[in-house]
């Protein structure tokens, strides 16, 4: 079944065209790899697919219906790592999981606690989160996927400064949702090992906005 | 799936949350309070410390200060948030973004207007001021303070993530602040020249309320905007 | 009805008819303005109180109702481009914001002249003044905020919810100031006092009102296909004109 369905998506910023007319569906049990060279525009589509930025054209749909009319629906249904996890440094991974829970999804703190030590933070809960690794502090934000009982994961980037059991634990845990009927979206610069339902969809460079566009017909 | 938590809970979640980090880096709290201080004492060393000057300005002077302290405070409102990619996480979010703001104003409000008001009786007494003006002064910056957090706030969620944010807040910001500084000061003189000022705190009362609904709502607005200043 | 509203924000549509209207525009403002000033300095009549520097009037009167229709402009059109979403708004947003300033501070200027010879200073606090003074404020305010956003959608967006929190203020603060003003001049005076004028005073301030009003439309309009030509410069029909023009 189709979750999400971009249809001739276009960008341009700062006079650069970063995808024109882009299409494709999102189907459960996919997990789709977005990829392309730096300044390709991975970030814009994930963050356009989030619904965050303004400055595209093109149609968005969530099971059918017009992402305008469904928004609410969209986004309690949507699990989003962008690019700067949200981990605030001040606060212990407990209480940065608590403070997302809250709004997402509530949970025990012995369930939150447990996605903790299934990120392999055990012990580390209550150390503010400053005092951790950028690996750690990654890791934080990665236990809502243990958490998380949304259908779709926007995940940027999300193998930034993971060691190998950790990538090995995340491939995993994607190919586990997507098993269960999920659906991911994310870019990596990591090379992918997942059996079966990956697919990938290659941004080009950047280019140059042509020189002539006609106006569109408004009638 | 997320259920849309209920408005209450994702207020009270995003007040702890706040709480917590405002409680964290307390040392950062006082430094619009200090401010406060050294800005009004600046009236009496930079103009005269004449009873007859200081107790007819005092209460303008004093509202001076806690705009300009306020406006000091604002930048940060938003901006670590910002920074570390919670911001867009709270954009994210089923709950609405109003409840949530509101909260954050909550807290800048018990952090930066809340003590500005426990510290103007001290500055009151420098200033000359009666007993009766010094309660006024602070009946009126209980009234108010809590506008120009909400006000502030716009000015806040507009410039988020701008390289230039601090200096542009205060330029959208004290336009609007200016009413809010007329009665507030404008009531404790006004009770000085025997005038009965209850009609006074209502507008004032009348301005908190106003912001109180439509503050949030602009805010929200603008950080929704505000998302593509990455 | 619907089509034409649709048909309202293409900008090239606007750029043909503004460049239209413009002769008419301007031709009507050189004359209004033309006949208004010679009338209105040299032919009307006298004020018995202030002599001859009321006349500052037909100049300040004007300019302070446009500075406060511009802001009203503004706003609608920060309306319409949140809710409707159409580009010509903001293009009109960006063209109007530094108008509307300028004739702020024209308001003001020409009132300094005006307060000089009647009141002895420069600058007088009074009500009126002091409300121009936080408008010319509010304009700078979105000046600033318009240049400090580099996205262009995001840059507009930002503006229009910032005039919109303007305008709403606007009462409040025309409010507040009126009373300000009379806890301190408990004889309040006004500087741009209207009592019951001889038409042979009103009808010049008429012709100039109407003056400047046409001045300000086409001023807006050159500005604004300024700013269209700059936004569509890839679209086929600015190319073309570019190439017409350049080829001359």
């Amino acid at each position: 079944m189709a979750l999400l369905r971009v249809e001739r998506l276009t960008c341009e910023r700062d006079d650069r065209i970063l995808f024109q007319d882009l299409s494709f569906e999102v189907g459960s049990g996919e997990v789709i790899q977005i990829e392309g060279p730096n300044g390709a525009g991975k970030t814009t589509l994930l963050k356009i697919l989030g619904g965050l930025l303004q400055n595209w054209e093109g149609e968005l749909y969530w099971k059918g219906q017009p992402m305008s009319e469904v928004r609410s629906e969209f986004l309690a249904s949507l699990l989003y790592i962008g690019h700067k996890p949200g981990v605030k440094a001040v606060l212990s991974p407990l209480e940065n999981l608590r403070a997302w829970s809250a709004l997402h999804e509530p949970a025990t703190d012995d369930k939150l606690m447990a996605a903790l030590a299934r990120v392999r933070l055990a012990g580390y809960e209550y150390v503010p989160c400053g005092s951790l690794s950028a690996g750690q502090q990654r890791r934080v934000a990665l236990a809502r996927l243990y958490l998380s009982q949304a259908p779709l994961w926007v995940l940027d980037e999300a193998f930034t400064a993971i060691d190998r059991s950790g990538v090995e634990q995340l491939e995993a845990l994607l190919a586990n949702k997507a098993q269960r009927g999920g659906a991911v979206i994310m870019t990596t610069h990591h090379a992918l090992n997942l059996p079966g339902a990956l697919r990938k969809i290659r941004l080009g460079k950047a280019q140059e906005a042509p020189e002539v566009l006609e106006e569109e017909d408004l009638l | 799936m997320s259920m849309p938590q209920s408005i209450s809970s994702v207020f009270m979640a995003i007040l702890r949350r706040d709480m917590l980090l405002a409680f964290r880096r307390r040392q950062d709290l006082a430094n619009p309070l200090v401010f406060f201080v050294i800005a009004v004492s600046l009236f009496p060393l930079g103009v005269s410390p004449e009873k007859s000057f200081l107790a007819e300005a005092g209460a303008g002077i004093v509202w001076v200060a806690a705009l300009l302290a306020t406006l000091l405070s604002l930048d940060g409102l938003f901006r670590s948030d910002f920074e570390d990619g919670s911001l867009e996480q709270l954009v994210l979010s089923p709950s609405p973004l109003y409840a949530i703001v509101l909260a954050k104003i909550l807290v800048h409000w018990l952090v930066t207007g809340l003590p500005l008001i426990l510290l103007s009786p001290i500055l009151g007494l420098m200033m000359y001021l009666s007993s009766d003006q010094i309660v006024l002064l602070g009946l009126t910056l209980l009234l108010g303070t809590p506008v120009l957090s909400l006000v502030g706030a716009i000015g806040a969620a507009l410039t988020v993530g701008l390289r230039v944010g601090g200096v542009l807040i205060s330029l959208l910001v004290l336009p609007l602040y200016i009413p809010v500084l007329i009665f507030g000061a404008g009531t404790v003189n006004a009770a000085a020249s025997g005038l009965s000022v209850a009609g006074y705190l209502a507008l004032l009362g009348a301005f908190f309320m106003l912001a109180l609904v439509l503050a949030p709502l602009a805010a929200a607005a603008a950080l929704r905007i505000s998302m593509t200043n990455s | 009805m619907k089509v034409w509203f649709y048909r309202l924000g293409s900008p090239k549509w606007f750029y043909d008819i503004a460049g239209r209207c413009l002769p008419w525009l301007a031709w009507s403002a050189l004359l209004l303005i033309a006949i208004g000033t010679v009338w209105g300095l040299v032919f009307a009549p006298a004020d018995y109180q202030q002599g001859n520097s009321f006349r500052i009037m037909y100049i300040h009167v004007p300019t302070a109702f446009l500075a406060q229709s511009c802001y009203l402009m503004m706003a609608v059109a920060a309306v319409i481009s949140l809710v409707w979403k159409m580009k010509l708004c903001d293009l009109v947003i960006v063209a109007a914001a530094p108008l509307g300033a300028a004739f702020t501070f024209l308001a003001l200027f020409t009132g300094a002249v005006w307060g000089k010879p009647t009141w002895g200073t420069w600058w007088v606090w009074d009500a009126r003044l002091t409300a121009m003074l936080i408008l010319l404020f509010l304009y700078f305010g979105v000046i600033a905020l318009q240049h400090a956003i580099q996205d262009k959608v995001a840059s507009a967006r930002a503006t229009a919810v910032l005039i919109l929190v303007g305008v709403v203020n606007i009462p409040i603060i025309k409010y507040s100031v009126e009373w300000w003003n009379t806890l301190h001049q408990p004889a309040s005076f006004k500087l741009t006092e209207k009592p019951a004028m001889p038409s042979e005073m009103w009808l010049p301030l008429l012709v100039m009102v109407l003056g400047f009003y046409c001045f300000f439309a086409a001023v807006l309009f050159m500005r604004t296909r300024n700013e269209i030509l700059d936004r569509e410069r890839r679209t086929k029909w600015v190319r073309e004109l570019v190439q017409k023009v350049s080829s001359r």
